[in-house]
């Protein structure tokens, strides 16, 4: 694996693979009385975080600690598109503090790689989310609780029929999903309006519909996008109602998955928005085994950028 | 290349350390065999079949993956984990043997104890090698071992077994 | 005043022999040159009329720690430029007699390099009240171009008045072609690239449409109207169906545009973000046809130095721009004349005589004997790299940095002086 994570783009299928099987393993190892292991004993993970995102960095800080590391979180407040310290004088900061690996938020579509390919620092640089640019490690835990749900915990998912719902445009969550399904084997379908979609978006090679009622039984997964409520006002959309009528998963459009599709969610949910409270907490829902299975992921990835060399 | 234990004489090493477990625990009652993965593991397997033939018990038996624990993570490219099954009876109070195929350094049972105590605590801890080819870096010893093997540092010992190499022998690589 | 003398040993721009004779700043011919004349090797270089640049970012006033109109007219030269046109998106911007020509003085006092100053068409580049053109003409600075570059004069109705207005003085509008509301938060172009990227997309469809307009605008006041930086296939052939249809417009293009694409923001360096973007191969190649066919009269630097701080960070925090005088000539002759679309002669009419011509900058854009004597000696086997070290630029924010480029400028002369020598 290379130093960096950034992009999914730089794995191969392979390596995707072994960041999911070690994760596993690391899953079953956590879920027995060892909570910690001393792998990066004396290593220091900042998380650098110029996003508030609770959940991502308290899934990252769990995941490094478990791993015996430090962790220091740094949270740069407002967006460093205002006049505030540079994302150069603060990667020269965490040099200063010697952080081995730093994993960065960021509202800056290729803040990452920005932080990776100039000389600032020495560190791994793990991306946590840039922009509307990418969020591996959640594609990499989506694909991690599709496997565990319906590919018995190994391989790829060769044959799975996986439909990402919503604001595909803004969303890193579907940019780096669309990456790791299909290299993984899956086949993606994208819904949603057409202002929702990237004007390119036949060069991804998935499947793309506006129409999010045909063929509902189709799919093996549904992943539905979190819509943000200011698109309205940029006109993407022209009520949130009229969203949640066409792109919403509500009990009509839930009894029609089939039986052993899942229903997936990155959060946090606009509830009755892109997603009804039912379908939220239904059976289908793995929306939880998602959060859970961040951490095994994110330790994964943190022992294979920094446990080696 | 040239060859050190061949098939038979594996299973025979085998055979005897099973023997010498009886003896020294006075039985098989509170043993718990734990392989080391990836090939240890397989030899444990081994092992524990022997012991169960042997006594017409049912032993327990195990793998603890110690990649996690190891002090030298950092010399090398980050390896895949290998398997951990603790057997449901746990390891508390009970006679672990550890099992491994070449007994080096001592660094991977360093990390082993380590890994080990966090399931527990082993009344004792004993260690079963199919080779034991010196050059120890820590205060470790095995308490059986099918072949010492005197070697140079540079030399390399591999170890097949069918399981997973297709044949069973041990041979060693680089001598002059 | 400037020596007398004779360079022989010359080339012109399509290889044929030349020898250059200089008196009292101006060209002469040979059997009339002064007795006293020195005689100089020329080494076999090719002599060019000095190049005219009409687009040029030089920061003065306001931010001179990007550039000032002396370290521009240094790196002017060095490209082989006698003559740059200062945009006036300063500060204060260039809306006024005064900052004019204050610019245009700065220029004359250097003596590097011309100077003339371009002045904004609306009152603090506001795009809603004319700024007072009138008076930028009839300054000591002779205003002829007017720009708000950088921003697009958007209102259609302030468009027509500006077109209208100018004819007075035979002046020209040159457009920055950008519908504010489609590029709102833009980064680069819209396309697959964008899409991978996550960056916000700029359509070609914005360009265009401004330039659609007014187009139609112009066929009905008949003025003279510019188009800056085109950057799109459908600009080109916009440009080429007005000329057919007999539309005053003149066109011009940036050296990058035509060599680099939007592939290259892959990498998230923002020292390929620029403003127009930069577009697909597909684009850049309609525009070196449109410079091949005489569709784009003009190629234009637009020089846009800025510090290292607003380029050395991430993509959307950085500033839009690249800087060109120095690589002018080297990158169009890579994309054009190494191609085998144009010869030399051709190109140098693109970047001298059409641009002098557009701008009316007398004495400029032409060898012709009685002409001033601005003119540039080039190297056209030499190959070079683009060093940091070398740029006399104050900024740094080339894209060809560690690129190897042929055509090495040698000397360049501001009538019959030399201003510059490598």
């Amino acid at each position: 694996m290379n130093r960096h994570l950034l992009s999914i783009a730089d794995l191969s299928k392979e390596e995707a693979i072994s960041l999911l099987d070690t994760a596993a393993e690391l899953a079953r190892v956590t879920e027995t009385p060892v909570k910690k292991l001393p792998t990066l004993r004396g290593r220091t993970i900042v998380n650098l975080f110029f996003e508030d995102s609770t959940r991502t960095r308290i899934s990252f800080e769990a995941a490094a600690k478990r791993l015996s590391a430090d962790v220091i979180n740094f949270s740069v407040k407002g967006s460093s598109l205002s006049k505030g310290e540079s994302l150069k004088d603060t990667a020269l900061t965490l040099q200063a503090m010697g952080a081995d690996g730093v994993v960065i938020r960021h509202p800056a579509s290729g803040a990452a790689h920005r932080l990776a390919s100039q000389k600032w620092m020495s560190g791994s640089v793990i991306n946590a989310g840039d922009g509307t640019h990418e969020h591996p490690t959640q594609a990499l835990l989506d694909a991690f609780t599709i496997r565990e749900n319906l590919k018995e915990r190994s391989g790829d998912l060769m044959g799975l029929n996986v439909a990402i719902v919503g604001d595909v445009l803004h969303s890193r969550v579907a940019r780096s999903n669309v990456l790791l399904l299909q290299k993984l084997g899956a086949k993606v379908t994208l819904i949603a309006p057409p202002t929702l979609l990237p004007v390119a978006v036949n060069s991804w090679g998935c499947n793309v519909k506006y129409d999010f009622d045909s063929d509902l039984n189709s799919f093996d997964v549904v992943m539905m996008l979190r819509v943000q409520r200011e698109r309205m006002e940029d006109a993407f959309f022209p009520s949130e109602r009229e969203y949640a009528r066409r792109y919403g998963l509500n009990a009509a459009r839930l009894a029609q998955l089939n039986s052993r599709c899942i229903v997936m969610h990155p959060g946090p949910m606009n509830r009755g928005l892109e997603i009804s409270a039912d379908s939220a907490d239904s059976d289908k829902s793995v929306i939880v085994d998602q959060v859970k299975n961040g951490v095994a992921v994110r330790m994964a990835a943190l022992y294979l950028l920094l446990g080696g060399e | 290349m040239s060859i050190v234990l061949d098939q038979a004489e594996i299973a025979r090493a085998l055979k005897r350390i099973a023997h010498e477990i009886i003896e020294r625990n006075k039985g098989v009652s509170n043993l718990v065999i734990i392989g080391i993965p990836t090939r240890g593991s397989f030899l444990a397997a081994r092992l524990t079949k022997i012991l169960s033939s042997l006594e017409g018990v049912e032993i327990h038996s195990g793998s603890l993956d110690t990649t996690m624990y190891r002090d030298d993570l950092r010399n090398a490219a980050p390896r895949s984990l290998g398997k951990t099954e603790i057997p449901l009876s746990g390891v508390h109070d009970r006679d672990v043997v550890l099992v491994d195929d070449v007994l080096f350094s001592g660094r991977t049972i360093r990390a082993a104890l380590d890994a080990l105590s966090e399931h527990g605590r082993p009344k004792t801890v004993q260690l079963a090698v199919l080779i034991d080819r010196g050059h120890r870096e820590l205060p470790i010893r095995a308490d059986y071992v099918g072949k010492n093997l005197p070697t140079n540092r540079n030399e390399r010992v591999q170890v097949c077994l069918s399981e997973i190499d297709n044949l069973d022998q041990v041979e060693i690589e680089g001598r002059a | 005043m400037s020596r007398n003398f004779l360079l022989k040993n010359l080339k012109d721009p399509s290889g044929r022999p030349l020898e250059l004779a200089i008196a009292n700043s101006r060209f002469m011919t040979v059997k009339d040159a002064a007795p006293d004349s020195e005689i100089i090797d020329g080494n076999g270089l090719t002599a060019i009329p000095g190049l005219v640049d009409l687009h040029t970012h030089l920061r003065e006033p306001g931010k001179e720690d990007a550039e000032t109109v002396l370290s521009g007219s240094r790196a002017a030269v060095a490209g082989g430029f006698t003559a740059i046109s200062a945009m006036p998106n300063t500060n204060p911007i260039a809306d006024t007699a005064g900052v004019v020509e204050q610019v245009f003085r700065l220029g004359i006092s250097h003596g590097i390099c011309d100077v003339f100053p371009i002045g904004a068409v609306t009152l603090g580049q506001q795009g809603k009240i004319l700024s007072e053109m009138g008076a930028m003409h009839s300054s000591e600075a002779k205003v002829r171009i007017f720009s708000d570059d950088g921003h697009c004069v958007w209102d259609s109705l302030v468009m027509r008045r500006a077109l209208e207005y100018v004819k007075a003085f035979d002046g020209v509008i040159a457009q920055h072609a950008e519908d504010p509301r489609l590029t709102h938060g833009s980064q680069m172009n819209e396309g697959e690239v964008s899409a991978a990227l996550g960056l916000k997309g700029w359509p070609a469809a914005a360009e265009e449409s401004i330039i659609a307009r007014d187009l139609l605008l112009n066929e009905h006041v008949g003025s003279r109207l510019h188009i800056c930086h085109l950057t799109t296939a459908g600009g080109v052939e916009l440009i080429r169906w007005a000329k057919n249809r007999g539309i005053q417009v003149t066109a011009e293009v940036t050296p990058h545009h035509l060599l680099l694409t939007d592939d290259l923001a892959r990498s998230y360096d923002p020292v390929y973000k620029v403003n127009p973007p930069l577009r697909t191969e597909r684009d850049v190649m309609a525009l070196r046809e449109g410079v091949a066919d005489g569709t784009i009269d003009v190629i234009a630097t637009d020089h846009a130095p800025h510090p290292a701080e607003d380029k050395d960070c991430e993509w959307a925090a950085a500033a839009f721009g690249i800087i060109g005088l120095e690589t002018a000539l080297s990158v169009s002759y890579k994309a054009l004349v190494e191609s085998g679309l144009m010869k030399l002669e051709d190109l140098v009419e693109r970047m001298s005589g059409a641009p002098a011509r557009i701008g009316r900058y007398e004495g400029h854009g032409s060898l012709a004997i009685g002409n001033e004597a601005n003119f540039t000696l080039v190297d056209t086997a030499a190959n070079w790299r683009v060093e940091t070290l070398e740029i006399r630029s104050k900024s740094k924010n080339s894209p060809y940095l560690g690129l190897e480029l042929p055509v090495k400028v040698r000397r360049t002369y501001l009538r019959g002086k030399e201003v510059f020598s490598q």
